[in-house]
């Protein structure tokens, strides 16, 4: 790639920050050149956040109407799946999923709930709650 | 070796975090070496694609190496040693960490993305292989230079702790490492050609196609099937491929121009023409990948109904495919003398 085709496309994504590229100048010789963003990565990167945001609103819904314990809804919304709370909490999946069931949540020990906090980055308070809005927010221009 | 002292230490814009960090902790301590020197001596090209192992339901996509392979194979090929700890219990890791910085060190670490404050938030995925140089503390901050950032970073001692000690695939562990012994004299004549020229082997003779080549082949035959598949997770499928070659931190084109650069500089110092040549292959290589970027997001981009063309998309790997072995069989026949 040469320095005068390294995108500059201001990208949402990379938020006023900018990497380094390696291009080729006039001669052919390589260096870094900073760039500002490509589109096509952009929406790439788009893409997974909005079907990160797809599945934590679908998770607060189910949340909403009590199908599911609120830890569904905080794991989707730190943008894991149950593989990497599995991998984070070292819980087995099918104990994981048996904790997306209300009642079954509400009767949690607290050590349990520690251990899902701490993976979780919250404190055991928030992890009973269901906030108002989804987190995963992605503003449209 | 010289102790070069904190108070010196500059940081540095790169493409790529490790090999970002190891440029400039060899050129902190006197051993002046680029970021794609660092990239192409360790022999972190690579290409994979192991449909069996998901990663947050994707399959796992690489264009490098895995995570730790650059520190461990500069050491090898140079004699450069490093010091590495790991640790099983946070508190500890965070009380070795302090005592190092105490003593002036610079020191490597590894860490997650997703909890690292200074990120941006679009960019805080569940990666747990980044890294970075902690160069001081002050009261209860980190100074941080992270080599994919412009400038220098803070980060709070307690978020720091929490992203060095996440658990999971490629868990860091707390991972602190600093050099204890760097060679004077580095035997580039006889170094350079060997780790081409294993790198290039690799490339081309692994015995299973989830890495190599025969691994590029394999994604375009994965791609050329997903016409049978879920649309939606057909074009998740692409933009996950799209953002392990961009958005990654790859220096462009999945490190194909890093490893060009790479090629130009070895040609230069070994003063060989047909290097040049190799890089300017190289170079043409990562562009049709740029160009397989682009057709795989206007495949996204299709609305409901509209067709997806991907048996293009099969072909432009094909064509990859076919560049990148052209450049390791030109790369093997290189004479060094």
């Amino acid at each position: 790639m040469e320095q005068n085709k390294v995108p500059q496309d201001n990208i949402r994504t990379y938020n006023n920050n900018k990497k380094a590229m390696y291009a080729t100048d006039g001669t052919g010789k390589y260096a870094l050149v900073s760039s500002s963003g490509w589109k096509v990565e952009e929406e790439a990167t788009m893409q997974a956040i909005l079907e990160l945001k797809r599945l934590a609103e679908k998770a607060h819904e189910e949340v909403r109407k009590e199908e599911k314990s609120p830890l569904y809804y905080h794991m989707y919304a730190n943008r894991m799946d149950l593989q990497l709370l599995s991998e984070s909490t070292g819980l087995f999946k099918w104990r994981i999923k048996r904790h997306f069931r209300p009642s079954v949540f509400l009767k949690l020990s607290s050590r349990l709930l520690v251990r899902y906090a701490h993976a979780l980055g919250m404190t055991t308070e928030e992890l009973h709650e269901l906030p108002a809005e989804n987190k995963i927010d992605v503003h449209n221009e | 070796m010289n102790k070069t002292p904190q108070s010196i230490f500059q940081h540095s814009h790169f493409a790529h975090c490790e090999s970002g960090v190891m440029s400039l902790m060899m050129s902190h301590h006197g051993l002046p070496l680029s970021e794609a020197m660092v990239f192409g001596l360790s022999g972190a090209l690579i290409f994979a694609y192991i449909p069996f192992v998901k990663l947050g339901g994707m399959p796992l996509i690489a264009y490098r190496t895995r995570p730790k392979s650059i520190i461990k194979g500069l050491q090898k090929n140079l004699g450069i040693k490093m010091k590495m700890h790991t640790f099983s219990n946070p508190a500890k890791g965070s009380q070795v960490l302090d005592k190092l910085l105490e003593q002036g060190k610079i020191i490597g670490a590894q860490s997650s993305v997703f909890w690292l404050p200074y990120f941006p938030p679009e960019m805080r995925f569940h990666f747990n292989g980044h890294n970075l140089i902690i160069y001081g503390r002050e009261k209860d901050e980190y100074l941080i230079s992270d080599p994919v950032f412009e400038t220098e970073q803070r980060c709070p001692v307690r978020d720091l702790e929490r992203a060095r000690f996440v658990k999971g695939m490629m868990a860091p562990k707390g991972l602190l490492y600093y050099p204890v012994y760097i060679p004077e004299d580095i035997d580039y004549q006889s170094i350079l050609p060997r780790v081409i020229k294993k790198n290039a082997r690799t490339m081309l003779k692994t015995p299973v196609p989830i890495a190599g080549v025969r691994a590029i082949r394999a994604l375009g035959k994965s791609i050329g099937q997903l016409e049978k598949k879920d649309r939606r997770w057909a074009k998740l499928f692409l933009g996950h491929i799209v953002r392990m070659q961009e958005e990654i931190g790859t220096g462009g084109a999945g490190f194909r121009f890093i490893y060009a650069s790479f090629l130009q500089e070895a040609g230069s110092i070994l003063n060989n023409r047909e290097l040049d040549i190799a890089s300017d292959q190289m170079t043409a290589v990562g562009d049709q990948w740029r160009e397989f970027a682009l057709l795989a997001v206007k495949a996204i981009r299709k609305k409901k109904g509209e067709k997806i063309n991907f048996p293009a998309l099969q072909e432009k790997l094909y064509s990859v495919a076919r560049a990148e072995e052209e450049t390791y069989r030109k790369l093997l026949q290189i004479h060094f003398s």
